[in-house]
């Protein structure tokens, strides 16, 4: 699957990867609807860390659209719940 | 909640590619708008490079003002001044609390200009690739067939603009922020809250350094004359007779008083 990480790039990532993304995933969702910004950050923190480690990043020339988008490193809550909205925070 | 997101991005790459009528069309607007994008993050890269070298600069005269407030508080404590000494190292800690501010804010935006430059790379690459992709495209395809191609490469980087889009714009947040406070910081050194201290010798420390040292100057002449004083005293009478001079008086007088 090809996921990109906002603010850095897109990677290749197996399946069984993004297996133990969902988790981490579950994580920041979990986080991101109880308001707990600390959790949150933990967790976006493991999320991308895994997308880094597991995945390969793609090289800039490819013009292939992502299956997963993740938020940029230092997004805040507010940032990410504005994205999830349908008009949100992404130009276009 | 990154597949929401993915999902959000592909609505926004569709709705693009439903504006045109013939497709194809579709990949010379994009094209366009890549172009714009393109020479819009240069030109954020350069801003946000003009804000670095600002607080540069800033630094620069904060640590040389620092360097000058150390200075004075050296030459104090040699004349003994101590409270003199103390008031410079205060002036010096403010100093220095603002530059650990400047230093932080310098390296924020330091690493915002290079995720643009990064950022500035990836769509280089991306735009280049995407007009080969273009012109192969409608060389090779009719509008129906070349529908599902075009599709792919304009979601890709519709995808990449929209990202670059959002980095763009907190590049710009960042920098608005840094520039208000380069501005204060400006205004302060105009208005000579800071510089007071620290500019030309002109400021309150500087002053009582220099009206010690003539003072200190005074002493070590008056005790060279002491000390020349026994010798020199008959030539000194002499002239001061001669010229009838306060200094020359004074010994008659008070040779006259006792009698």
């Amino acid at each position: 699957m090809i996921v990109r990480i906002l603010g850095e790039g897109q990677y290749d990532v197996s399946d069984d990867a993004v297996d133990r993304l969902n988790d981490f995933d579950g994580a920041v969702e979990a986080a991101l609807d109880a308001g707990n910004e600390p959790a949150f950050r933990d967790a976006l923190d493991a999320l991308l860390d895994g997308v880094r480690t597991m995945g390969v990043a793609r090289a800039a020339d490819t013009l292939d659209a992502s299956d997963l988008i993740l938020p940029h490193a230092e997004a805040s809550m507010d940032e990410v719940r504005e994205m999830l909205a349908d008009d949100g925070l992404i130009p276009g | 909640m990154m597949k929401r997101m993915s999902l959000i991005f592909k609505a926004k790459a569709n709705k693009v590619l439903d504006a045109a009528e013939d497709p194809r069309e579709t990949l010379d607007y994009s094209y366009q708008k890549q172009l714009e994008l393109l020479t819009k993050v240069k030109r954020g890269v350069a801003d946000v490079a003009t804000s670095r070298k600002r607080l540069e600069l800033q630094l620069g005269k904060l640590e040389q003002d620092a360097g000058k407030l150390q200075g004075q508080a050296e030459k104090a404590l040699q004349m003994d001044r101590e409270d003199l000494a103390r008031e410079a190292l205060t002036r010096k800690s403010g100093l220095t609390a603002q530059m650990t501010d400047l230093q932080t804010q310098h390296a924020a935006l330091q690493a915002e200009e290079e995720k643009l430059v990064l950022a500035q790379q990836r769509l280089q690459a991306k735009v280049e690739s995407f007009r080969t992709r273009k012109e192969t495209i409608k060389a090779t395809y009719s509008a129906a067939e070349a529908q599902t191609r075009i599709g792919e490469a304009v979601s890709g980087i519709s995808e990449e603009m929209g990202d670059i889009g959002m980095a763009m714009q907190r590049a710009e947040d960042k920098t608005a922020q840094m520039q208000a406070r380069a501005g204060a910081i400006d205004e302060l050194i105009a208005s000579g809250a800071l510089d007071d201290a620290t500019l030309g010798g002109q400021d309150d420390i500087s002053r009582e350094l220099a009206a010690l040292s003539s003072q200190s100057d005074v002493e070590s002449e008056l005790a060279r004359l002491k000390g020349l004083g026994a010798p020199a005293a008959p030539g000194e009478l002499g002239a001061g007779q001669a010229g009838g001079s306060v200094l020359s008086e004074q010994p008659q007088n008070e040779g006259e008083l006792p009698r």
